[in-house]
């Protein structure tokens, strides 16, 4: 189980629920699993966010493996200038 | 991602990475050969205009081209029933680039003409009939969030609200960030300080004005030439746009005159694309500078409250901010960015960012430099300064005690790596400027600031010549002198010389996929991929030395730019050079070369703390500069000129902001300053030197240790100036810019809201 | 409209080309004469992006029309360099990395090498006002005020 922590910013779309144990062993199962628990939020993963893993920002990278002991964090999409 | 790395880039003595080489497109740039947007011409040229709204809102009954058509020399003219794009994603950029029911801002495009010479089509322009119904607009961030403000879009219900609005509004979303619970926070302190900040909008001020040249022919394949940070990004949009395939279109980025995140995306080029296809003929479309003051994006203007809450001995206890900036006639303001980062420099317990994005009659803003966090860093660093003089301690000082490190839970979530928030405050610390004495009339600032540093889609082709060269192509746009690090990285790699490698930017058609130069990634993934690809080469010329000796691959180790046997039990070979491997290769297998695709993650973020000193005219209200140092973290400086260009580049445009720079509206909604001459960017009379300390922390995520450090640099000046400005004053100053009104203002104790 | 017949000199060559009578000396060298060297920033003389000499005195090309130069000598950026042999403020731009994305520098070297021709030392405050009509908003003008110092060193010493 992994232990994921979504951002305030997206907890309207899980009804206020912010900490979840998945099981999941990269970014996309993880995706997946969350996107059947919680419809409303499936069209904003799928629209992209950005997913720290242990402290290091991924953007659309599906297979980023994850360890049981990561820690993960689920961020609105971001972009730079 | 550090791939598998070899070494240790704390200890590694690398022999080219660290040295300052000529870059390899100076020479075209210092004699007047290097091609920029606007300096390309095709033969049965036409030249394209745009017309745009005079009004922030207005409602577009019709548009009558009938009699510009007419007009001798006028070839093609589109207006919104020209892009009737239904792709989802692209709805807001398609109505930016051409008003639709509506025209949302002063300069909002209305109608193009492509025509034989430029005289005829402004003159068509002005025989193209509009008929406007002129609506209520709203300018203020704080006057659109508010009930009774005219509603820009009729459908827009804030998102991430649970339950969402019944109502429409201008607030398009709410954003929020931290943990801990900062009233608690607040009650273990000894002092508070809650204030209301405000910046103006400033103009990322790029010299070259959007330029480019397309052309499309009735088999839809089209060539577009165009200054971008991201020339892929402009042919899948144009491609989405138009309903072109992305296979047909080919984009070519032309050399770019400076871009700071305001060309990240589309104005006119999809309308210079349909203009082409209509007239059958290339079309060169270039803006005028107030066609970029009025057209282009700004960034946001923003209205911030923070509160932050410390005891007697230093100790930040609690912190809140409520960020609402303002992102022009649609969604996407970097609120979010900037309430992340608002508090990311330091350890709390308890700290929360509120943000709201909020729609405006003004450009849709473009990101602009680390968007979203110098307002946000203005905001938080001129509280925390407050408060270090509130309890008489020195503000290095009482950053040190409240600095974030490895292993702190960050204010917008994940825990930090390896930062270097703590070495460049230390550095800070012992510069000789921080003890310097101030003369009459002068303050002393320093600000801290913090940028995430992104990495994303990248690929490389590192192609060996018959000679033993290279030719390394890139699919990023060099806005900074990356062609130079990406030479001394795949050189330092292959273990030859500088000069043997020249990096080139491939067209869309000749490289796959690359995201935008944005985000400070260039350095990090183009490089990090140029590294692997330098690897992958060498992988393969160890390969055929292996063949050629007839020895097993893992025999043969690369050296220096020679493939060698791996030691005596391999056998006795002379050495084969690069060039040996090379004049040899059609007989061995075929062409050499690298390659790498990544979607590269692991950036690393950045720190900076800026020390400003600044004087003050108290007749006049004038504010001038007179030293300023950036202390940053490089993660490892590939090019340290160029870093320090970086460095000095970045404050430099934050010292504008903070002084100088602002979109001036008058009640009519209409943009006042949409030139050089009233929107004053620093010129070199402003400024001093720009002295410049390169940390290095390595980042994990980076085979060499790179960090970006393009946008961490416009992040502290605009709080190191105002905490200068304030101490010079005896006044805190809130609101940006500190323009002689407003100091003169705020100095008798005025309220220094807006003019 | 009729056009004007101009006879000129650009960069020491003799040069004739036939403008309209509002057309700017910029547009002539960029569209006309394919001298795209000059870059428009603003057309309205505030960036110095077009700066070209007239008879030595350094102007924006975007304020001049075409037609005002017959029988005048104009020098642009494609005529700094002596051939292959650079000029020292175009090796010193290059070696201080006093250009980053380099659409202002075309500008700069002209004002600059007009700057050094009236006054061949010039100091830190000579050389930031002698400057100040020339924008760019890469570099924080750090790096290009060393080049001009370090070209004038180099320059005084022959």
């Amino acid at each position: 189980m992994v232990h994921v922590v979504l951002s305030d910013s997206l907890k309207a779309a899980t009804g206020g629920k912010t900490v979840f144990e998945i099981d999941a062993a990269n970014i996309h199962q993880l995706f997946l699993r969350l996107g059947e628990d919680h419809p409303k939020l499936k069209p904003i993963l799928e629209r992209g966010v950005a997913v720290a893993v242990d402290g290091q920002i991924y953007r659309d990278d599906w297979f980023q493996p994850i360890s049981p002991g990561s820690e993960v964090f689920i961020l609105p999409r971001m972009a730079g200038g | 991602m550090p791939l598998d790395s070899k070494l240790d880039p704390a200890t590694h003595k690398f022999k080219l990475v660290g040295t300052r080489p000529s870059r390899p497109d100076g020479i075209d740039k210092v004699t007047g050969r290097a091609k920029f947007g606007a300096d390309a011409n095709a033969p049965g040229m036409l030249i394209g205009k745009i017309l745009r709204s005079p009004h922030p809102h207005a409602r577009i009954r019709s548009i009558d081209t009938s009699k510009a058509e007419k007009l001798q020399g006028v070839k093609a003219i589109v207006t919104r029933d020209d892009f009737k794009c239904d792709d989802p994603s692209q709805r807001d950029v398609v109505y930016n680039i051409m008003a639709r029911e509506k025209a949302l801002y002063d300069g909002h495009a209305v109608a193009a003409v492509a025509a034989s010479s430029a005289a005829v089509a402004k003159k068509a322009l002005k025989l193209i009939k509009v008929d406007y119904e002129i609506l209520p607009h709203v300018i203020d961030v704080d006057e659109a969030m508010k009930p009774t403000a005219p509603l820009l879009h009729g459908n827009m219900i804030t998102a991430n609200v649970d339950p969402a609005p019944k109502k429409p509004s201008n607030i398009a979303a709410r954003y929020e960030f931290g943990h801990g619970d900062p009233e608690t926070g607040f009650k273990q302190a000894d002092f508070t300080v809650e204030r209301t900040f405000i910046t103006e909008a400033t103009h990322q001020g790029y010299i070259e004005p959007h330029a480019c040249l397309a052309s499309v022919g009735p088999d839809g394949q089209g060539e577009l030439w165009v200054c971008t940070q991201g020339h892929y990004m402009i042919r899948n949009t144009c491609a989405a746009i138009l309903g072109m395939d992305v296979s047909k279109l080919r984009v070519t980025a032309s050399e770019i005159g400076g871009g700071f995140g305001g060309k990240t995306t589309v104005f006119i080029e999809p309308v210079a694309l349909a203009l082409s296809r209509k007239a059958n003929r290339p079309v060169k479309m270039v803006m005028t500078r107030e066609e970029v003051f009025r057209g282009t994006g700004p960034t946001s203007s923003c209205s911030m409250t923070i509160k932050i809450g410390v005891t007697k001995a230093g100790r930040i206890t609690g912190a809140h901010g409520e960020f609402r900036f303002q992102g022009g006639a649609f969604a996407g303001s970097p609120v979010e960015l900037g309430a992340m980062s608002a508090f990311a420099c330091y350890d709390l317990d308890h700290v929360k960012s509120i943000g709201y994005d909020v729609v405006t009659n003004r450009p849709k803003q473009a990101a602009y430099r680390a968007p979203g966090a110098p307002m946000a860093a203005f905001a938080v660093e001129s509280v925390i300064d407050e408060l270090a003089k509130k309890i008489g301690m020195d503000p290095v000082e009482m950053r040190l005690k409240n600095a974030a490190k490895a292993g702190t839970k960050s204010s917008y979530g994940p825990t930090f790596n390896r930062i270097g928030l703590i070495e460049c405050l230390e550095a800070a610390r012992k510069h000789p400027h921080y003890k310097a004495p101030l003369g009459p009339n002068q303050g002393r600032g320093i600000a801290a600031g913090f940028w995430f540093n992104f990495g994303g889609q990248t690929c490389v082709s590192l192609n060996l010549n018959v000679d033993g060269t290279f030719v390394l192509a890139v699919g990023t746009p060099d806005i900074g002198g990356s062609r130079a690090s990406m030479c001394l990285m795949a050189a330092e790699e292959l273990g030859i010389g500088y000069d043997k490698v020249r990096t080139i930017i491939a067209d869309t058609s000749s490289l796959g996929y690359n995201d935008v130069s944005d985000g400070s990634r260039v350095t990090f993934s183009t490089g990090l991929a140029t590294i692997a690809a330098a690897r992958d080469a060498i992988a393969k010329l160890c390969a055929r030395a292996a063949k050629t000796w007839n020895i097993p691959v893992d025999a043969v180790t690369w050296e220096g730019g020679y493939a060698k046997p791996s030691g005596p039990n391999a056998g006795n070979f002379q050495p084969l050079s690069l060039k040996d491997i090379a004049s040899t290769a059609g007989k061995t297998g075929g062409p050499i070369a690298g390659h790498y695709e990544v979607n590269a993650g692991g950036a690393g973020v950045s720190f900076a703390v800026h020390m400003a000193d600044a004087e003050l005219d108290r007749e006049t209200g004038r504010v001038q500069i007179k030293r300023y140092t950036v202390v940053q973290d490089a993660g490892k400086a590939v090019h340290p000129s160029y870093v320090e260009g970086q460095y000095q580049g970045g404050a430099t445009q934050g010292i504008g902001w903070a002084i100088n720079e602002e979109y001036v509206y008058g009640k009519d909604g209409r943009l006042q300053n949409a030139g050089f001459l009233d929107y004053r960017i620093p010129v070199a009379s402003d400024l001093p030197m720009i002295d410049t300390v390169i940390v290095e922390v390595p980042n994990p995520g980076h085979p060499y240790g790179v960090r970006g450090v393009g946008e961490t640099s416009i992040v502290p000046p605009l709080a190191a100036v105002a905490n200068a400005v304030s101490n010079a004053a005896g006044v805190r100053f809130t609101a940006l810019p500190m323009s002689p009104p407003r100091v003169l203002k705020a100095m008798e104790g005025a309220s220094p809201r807006r003019r | 409209m009729s056009q004007v017949r101009v006879a000129t000199t650009i960069n020491g060559d003799a040069v004739e080309y036939l403008c309209e009578v509002d057309e700017t000396l910029l547009d002539v060298l960029r569209d006309c004469l394919g001298l795209t060297g000059s870059k428009e920033g603003c057309g309205t003389g505030d960036c110095g992006a077009c700066s070209v000499t007239l008879d030595g005195r350094v102007v924006c090309s975007c304020l001049v029309l075409g037609a005002e130069v017959e029988g005048r000598e104009i020098g642009t950026v494609e005529g700094i360099a002596d051939g292959d042999t650079l000029h020292p403020l175009q090796r010193k731009f290059i070696e201080f990395a006093a250009l980053q994305c380099g659409v202002c520098t075309p500008g700069f070297l002209i004002a600059a090498k007009a700057l050094l021709e009236r006054n061949p030392n010039p100091t830190e405050t000579e050389i930031r006002f002698g400057l100040a009509g020339n924008l760019c908003r890469c570099t924080g003008y750090d790096k290009i005020v060393r080049a001009v110092q370090a070209a004038a060193a180099e320059m005084r010493k022959g």
